[in-house]
């Protein structure tokens, strides 16, 4: 799908980039020590501290990525926001004030505090490189992704942009300006997300969601036994094909190949209107049979029995926030399922229409096979998933390093609370905007990570291009802090205290920007290089190797006083180990290599049920092992 | 910028406090959070359930945990920095 450019997303952008940069180059002057560039010099407010946490967490995964589950799969989407919001309450409960008691630059350090050991600060920054990496890889892909078709630029300008903003904003002046940068940006989005969702609950909900929308065509068909022939002259049979256990027909209007599921049995068939995309040998894309510039690739997603106190209406008018979701509960709408078939040396995906139920859309299970269709591994699989982002949250190490911030542990609390209220409040957000999407013709089935965007789109241009603007710093805050956390863990972890180089203050300052710098150009290179792939799941194995390399070290430094050095570095190893062979074996990894997903040797496609305990038991097992023996005297 | 009411890093007499209340309301937390995950798990249908206000109990739930995180996040501060101006401004005034 191709959008017009919007130069005004582009000034909103340019002035928030000005903005950050002069930021970033007026706290340069004062970053001086090494306390300053890797933890801004523990002299942050606990309040722009607060938002900063959700400026740093609320990536691009989280608001345009849960935004567009939601709107393509409905309450499952929002699964994810809850999962990603109870996190905080580990970290607040049991991780935030040790971390800052025991740490000074990095969570490495808070690992290491009891024991000065070479294998807790190889490992933690092994598993801090890992899991940035892991996080920073979508985020780069993102901005490439978002930048051509909001401001029409190619995939690697998207990429060189923000690396090169990010890296002169952490290589100036360290966690200070990435602060102030996640700041500004986590004001903004939740700003912004709360001005789109009034606005939506305002306008209410509408059977034809604008006089634009696409109207379906549905035709009548008599079927001879080897071809339809449609009730419309326009239309002429030019094929059919089945998948599984449904069929479709290609019809040809004016020299335009379209495709239409069939529906209905007994010699009284209907042809009901598909989207599709054509792929021709030439690498040519087709959209519903005209190349993309015609305009001919619709945006979707409308109500099809629109239900307001028991009775079907065309409009509901403004809402509360509570009617706008028990209506779309009582409702109907039209989603689109997903097929593919191969025609001649065409490869062709069908959208097809697909009218569900708001009961079924508001409650878990079109995503998550836990009920229709759910097997045993399929349950376990979902109570893995949420495990891994109840307990990833609070052993993410670009969160973990904001705690070295603020000047104390009740500073560290007190952040962690706003940070709690801020995220929480837009999560709840996420489930309106994501069902926004759902019922106002804004969807593109090619991209569910533009729904927001094309959501503020049908409030106005105004209100699109600041939310598109919010999306590029959406990158640009999660990136600065991913940055930061990996230039600690290479400039102090490994440089510092693991070769014990000796450099002074100056030096680690110059060390900790050189390393921004290399990181930002490998996140710049891998942006690139896995341009078009759907690297979201990779946010997955974020919190899954976090989860289970980082949180069973730090929760039993905290609470058992038997633990050792080796108890931990085992346990991270074991951790990384475990999660990551259980997800490169895992079903999901065998589709992806080109396999059948049955020939994989293990079920699970989420290893935190499995590597998180593990970890744990690996950490005792060892620490038991290799007690100090007490001396009699 | 600066936090000026800030505990000093030195020695925190109200840290087992916290640390106690901590564990109990993870506990809590934790114990309300299965119970969500167990549902959605092992009775979907159950979340179609109208509870309050026109919301089923999937949305009910998922809203009550967020804001539940929200409020038990407040009342662990209101405790902790209770204790912790008992505790350490009587380390302080017995030193003096």
């Amino acid at each position: 799908m191709t959008y017009p450019v919007s130069f005004l997303a582009v000034l909103f952008f340019i002035i928030f980039v000005v903005m950050v940069l002069a930021l970033s180059f007026y706290f340069a002057r004062k970053t001086k020590t090494a306390s300053g560039y890797f933890a801004a010099g523990g002299t942050i407010h606990w309040g722009v501290n607060g938002i900063a946490f959700a400026g740093d967490y609320l990536s691009a995964a989280s608001f345009l990525g849960i935004c567009g589950m939601i709107a393509f799969s409905g309450y499952d989407g929002f699964l994810y926001s809850i999962g990603y919001l109870a996190g905080w309450v580990v970290a607040l409960f049991l991780i935030a004030e040790p971390m800052k008691r025991m740490g000074k630059f990095t969570f490495t350090d808070a690992l290491d505090s009891k024991f000065n050991s070479k294998g807790i600060q190889l490992m933690a920054a092994i598993s801090t490189l890992i899991v940035s990496i892991c996080y920073l890889i979508p985020q780069m892909v993102g901005a490439g992704a978002l930048v051509k078709p909001l401001l029409g630029l190619e995939h690697y300008v998207g990429v060189l942009i923000v690396g090169t903003i990010v890296i002169i904003i952490v290589s100036t002046a360290g966690m200070t300006s990435t602060t102030y940068v996640q700041f500004i940006k986590g004001g903004l989005l939740i700003i912004f997300s709360t001005i789109l969702t009034v606005s939506l609950i305002i306008n209410g909900l509408h059977k034809k969601p604008s006089d634009e929308y696409h109207d379906f065509v549905t035709l009548d068909a008599v079927f001879d036994g080897e071809s339809y022939t449609p009730d419309s002259q326009d239309y002429k049979f030019a094929g059919t094909f089945k998948v599984k256990d449904s069929e479709f027909v290609k019809l040809e209007k004016d020299g335009i190949f379209t495709w239409w599921k069939v529906k209905g049995s007994d010699g009284e068939f209907k042809l009901e209107e598909a989207l599709s995309s054509t792929i021709k040998p030439d690498e040519v894309v087709f959209y519903n049979g005209a190349l993309a510039s015609e305009g001919r690739f619709f945006q979707v997603g409308h109500i099809s029995k629109l239900i307001m106190n028991g009775k079907e209406v065309e409009k509901t008018g403004s809402l509360d926030p509570f009617s706008f979701l028990s209506i779309i509960e009582e409702s109907e709408i039209v989603r689109f399922a997903k097929t593919s078939v191969t025609d001649g040396d065409n490869e062709v995906t069908i959208w097809y229409q697909n009218p569900t139920s708001g009961k079924e859309i508001m409650r878990p299970g079109l995503k998550f096979k836990v009920d229709k269709g759910s097997t045993f591994w399929s349950k376990l699989n979902f109570i893995s998933l949420m495990l891994a982002l109840f307990l990833g949250t609070a052993s993410l190490p670009h969160i973990l390093i904001r705690y070295y911030t603020v000047p104390s542990q009740r500073d560290a609390r007190k952040s962690t609370i706003v940070a709690i209220c801020g995220i929480g409040f837009f999560y709840i957000l996420t489930l309106y905007m994501g069902l926004g999407a759902m019922t106002h013709g804004v969807l593109d089935l090619s991209s569910s990570n533009m729904s927001a965007p094309l959501l503020a789109k049908y409030f106005g241009v105004g209100l699109f291009s600041i939310i598109s603007a919010i999306a590029f710093a959406t990158v640009l805050g999660t990136v600065s802090g991913l940055i930061v956390a990996s230039s600690g863990a290479i400039a102090h972890d490994l440089m510092d205290r693991y070769m014990g180089i000796k450099m002074t203050e100056k030096q680690k300052v110059f060390a900790g920007k050189i390393s921004a710098l290399g990181i930002g150009m490998v996140a710049i290179i891998l942006g690139i290089l896995f341009k078009g792939m759907n690297v979201s799941f990779l946010v997955g194995w974020a919190f899954a190797v976090a989860a289970s390399a980082n949180l069973p070290a730090i929760i039993m430094l905290i609470f058992w006083k038997k633990t050792t050095a080796k108890g931990i570095a085992s346990s991270i190893f074991v951790g990384i180990v475990a999660a990551l062979s259980i997800i490169l074996l895992s079903p999901d990894m065998f589709a992806r290599y080109g396999f059948d997903k049955a020939s994989s040797p293990i079920s699970l496609s989420q290893p935190g049920i499995i590597s998180i305990p593990l970890s744990f038991l690996t950490l005792v097992v060892v620490s038991l092992m290799t007690q100090k023996k007490k001396v009699k005297v | 910028m600066q936090q000026h009411e800030a505990v000093e890093l030195g020695e925190d007499k109200a840290a087992k406090f916290k640390s106690k209340v901590g564990l109990i309301l993870f506990g809590v937390y934790s114990f309300i959070y299965a119970g969500f995950v167990f549902v959605n798990t092992w009775s979907p249908k159950i979340m179609e359930t109208k509870i309050i206000l026109g919301l089923n109990l999937a949305v009910f739930y998922g809203f009550f945990l967020i804001i539940l995180a929200i409020v038990m996040g407040i009342v662990y501060n209101h405790y902790c920095t209770k204790m912790e101006n008992k505790l350490n401004v009587d380390e302080e005034e017995n030193k003096e």
